[in-house]
């Protein structure tokens, strides 16, 4: 087997480790891959280096390649979607001044319960509510829509991009009431006492995907041996990452100067499900706040590019089912059944399915009989259904 | 032809000069520079500008992302620069690290001049940057191995040249830098005394 070397970006987040991981323990180099992780400062610049082959792949919120192809961006070749990184790892943070005043009210920061957080933040939002995310099309937008939907907050919301690693500023600046990001940056803002944490991403969508391996659609068909030979490695590091007792090391190898370059204690909070909801100390406990693997969280469910295509669409006045299609064969769960099937992982046996039904661990069908899905329901038992999502 | 009105998003008061320069070697234009990233969106809304000109690597280029998807009545539609025509300039461009937001429907003849010439300082720019890194690493590197040697000269009573020598063989050995050997030593050393 050749030795082969993948240029591959990142933005630095806790959701990063499955390729700093397949990386630091040897996943790359048992699939004969060296992998060049390049640190990207915005979600543009990652996906300007996809589009201009300076990278051969990327680390993207999923939502990114979904807004490529409804052409909600500069010309770039096709962006394909491999597999799902993370699922969950998102937090949203009030401003001190909001947490004050609930707190007055008697909210007791549960950490995990959406109804009741959002009732007691619109008993303190005065006139409008300025919600950060870290891009147009994200995870978090569509956490922050779907929790504010048809309450009197949906009218006083606007959303704007911020750059995670500017979040806690402009929750001290004044420029946002309140935030939805990804870890380490809500813990950060939490650290630097600008921040309290009011709701784990997962307490809204119980598997927001978060992060997917974006690659150009012409490197998968030009090189599909080096493709298979990264999904295998980044699929294996998820592994590891989502075994017990795993997490505290990955914390220490992602934290380093190279990577994220913070304290190992704030990379930690995330990726154990132990967050300091506030400056005091104040400690939440949310099992699987993030995950690398359970539930097959890799896989690039059609359903998942649907729904954002949807949303997208109709927020931009697109035609919601010519955005359905283009987005959907752009999540490619054929290139994950072809190459992950020898790394050992069960397939399930459809490529959409209704998303959010599951309130449980679930059992379907699977190649190898049955696997374990989900949970992945919405917090107001809303439902997806993708053959009728256009309509 | 009116003058077109550009903005500069650029921390660096130097940096930002001489791309300004740059520009107005090019032609007629108001340039405005602004170094904070706080309200950004704000501010660049404020000057309604033709072109934005940002570092390719500057975090708050995400802000601008979303100026460019603005799309209401009053909002001045921008696009992140392509010209499906010229794959070439906007791949210098983004190999010279800028990136480029222009208002809709400017005409790629009046943006090309404005374009070459900051990718000529962006180019310079990078140069610089990867010079003044590897003379900053390499300056860390001498002082770490000069510290270290005075360990061992102190420790051993060796002279400099066999306190060099002996960080060197340890560092062929090991299939390591001779300035990272340094640094262990400077670290144990201190843990020492």
């Amino acid at each position: 087997m050749s030795l082969s070397t993948l240029r591959l970006g990142y933005v630095p987040l806790i959701d990063a480790a499955p390729l700093i991981v397949a990386k630091e323990l040897g996943f790359a180099a048992e699939e004969g891959l060296t992998l060049d992780l390049i640190r990207l400062q915005s979600w543009a610049q990652s996906r300007d280096m996809l589009g201009m082959g300076q990278v051969d792949a990327a680390h993207m919120l999923v939502p990114m390649p979904v807004a490529q192809a409804l052409g909600l961006g500069p010309a770039t070749p096709r962006f394909d979607l491999a597999m799902v990184l993370a699922v969950g790892g998102q937090a949203i943070a009030i401003s001190a001044t909001l947490a004050a005043a609930m707190r007055a009210n008697g909210h007791g920061f549960g950490f995990d319960d959406p109804v009741t957080a959002r009732d007691a933040l619109a008993a303190v939002v005065q006139h409008g509510l300025r919600v950060g995310v870290p891009f147009p099309f994200s995870t978090q937008a569509e956490l922050v829509r779907r929790w504010l939907a048809n309450t009197t907050l949906a009218e006083k919301v606007t959303i704007h991009t911020v750059p995670p690693p500017q979040m806690a500023d402009a929750l001290a600046s004044g420029e946002v009431d309140a935030f939805c990001v990804g870890e380490p940056w809500a813990s950060y803002a939490v650290e630097r006492g600008v921040g309290t944490l009011l709701l784990a991403g997962r307490s809204i969508w119980a598997a927001p995907p978060e992060k997917g391996l974006v690659l150009t659609h012409d490197f998968t068909v030009a090189h599909p041996e080096e493709t298979g030979r990264l999904m295998r490695a980044i699929w294996r590091a998820g592994r590891w990452l989502d075994q017990p007792g795993n997490r505290s090391t990955a914390a220490e190898i992602m934290s380093r100067p190279d990577y994220l370059n913070l304290p190992p204690e704030l990379s930690e909070r995330g990726l154990l499900g132990r967050l300091h909801i506030s400056a005091a100390g104040e400690v939440r406990h949310f099992p699987d706040f993030i995950r690398f693997h359970d539930g097959a969280a890799n896989f690039p469910w059609r359903s998942l590019a649907a729904l954002f295509a949807r949303r997208i669409a109709l927020l931009h006045g697109l035609d919601p089912d010519a955005a359905i299609a283009a987005a959907t064969a752009c999540f490619r769960t054929d290139l994950y059944r072809q190459h992950l099937r020898s790394a050992g992982a069960d397939l399930p046996g459809a490529s959409a399915r209704i998303e959010g039904a599951m309130a449980h661990p679930t059992a379907v069908a699977s190649e190898k009989g049955q696997m374990i899905l989900g949970p992945d329901a919405f917090f107001d038992g809303d439902i997806f259904d993708p053959s009728f999502a256009g309509r | 032809m009116t003058r077109l009105s550009i903005i500069v998003v650029e921390q660096d008061r130097d940096r930002a000069l001489k791309i300004v320069d740059g520009l107005m070697a090019s032609g007629e234009h108001n340039v405005v520079v602004i170094a904070e990233s706080a309200g950004l969106a704000r501010r660049i809304a404020d000057h309604q500008p033709d072109i934005v000109l940002i570092d390719v690597a500057n975090p708050s280029r995400d802000v601008l992302e979303e100026l460019a998807l603005a799309s209401g009545p009053l909002d001045r539609p921008v696009a992140m620069f392509v010209d499906r025509s010229d794959v070439q300039l906007t791949r210098a461009a983004i190999e010279a690290g800028v990136s480029a937001y222009v208002v809709d429907g400017l005409q790629s003849d009046r943006i090309k001049p404005i374009l070459d010439a900051a990718i000529a300082r962006f180019h310079m720019f990078q140069k610089m940057r990867a010079e003044l890194a590897a003379t900053k690493a390499a300056l860390e590197d001498r002082k770490i191995i000069d510290r270290a040697k005075a360990i061992l000269m102190k420790a051993r009573g060796m002279d400099e040249e066999a306190a060099y020598a002996l960080l060197r063989k340890t560092a062929m050995d090991q299939n390591r830098r001779v300035a990272d050997i340094a640094q262990q030593l400077v670290m144990a050393a201190g843990l020492l005394t």
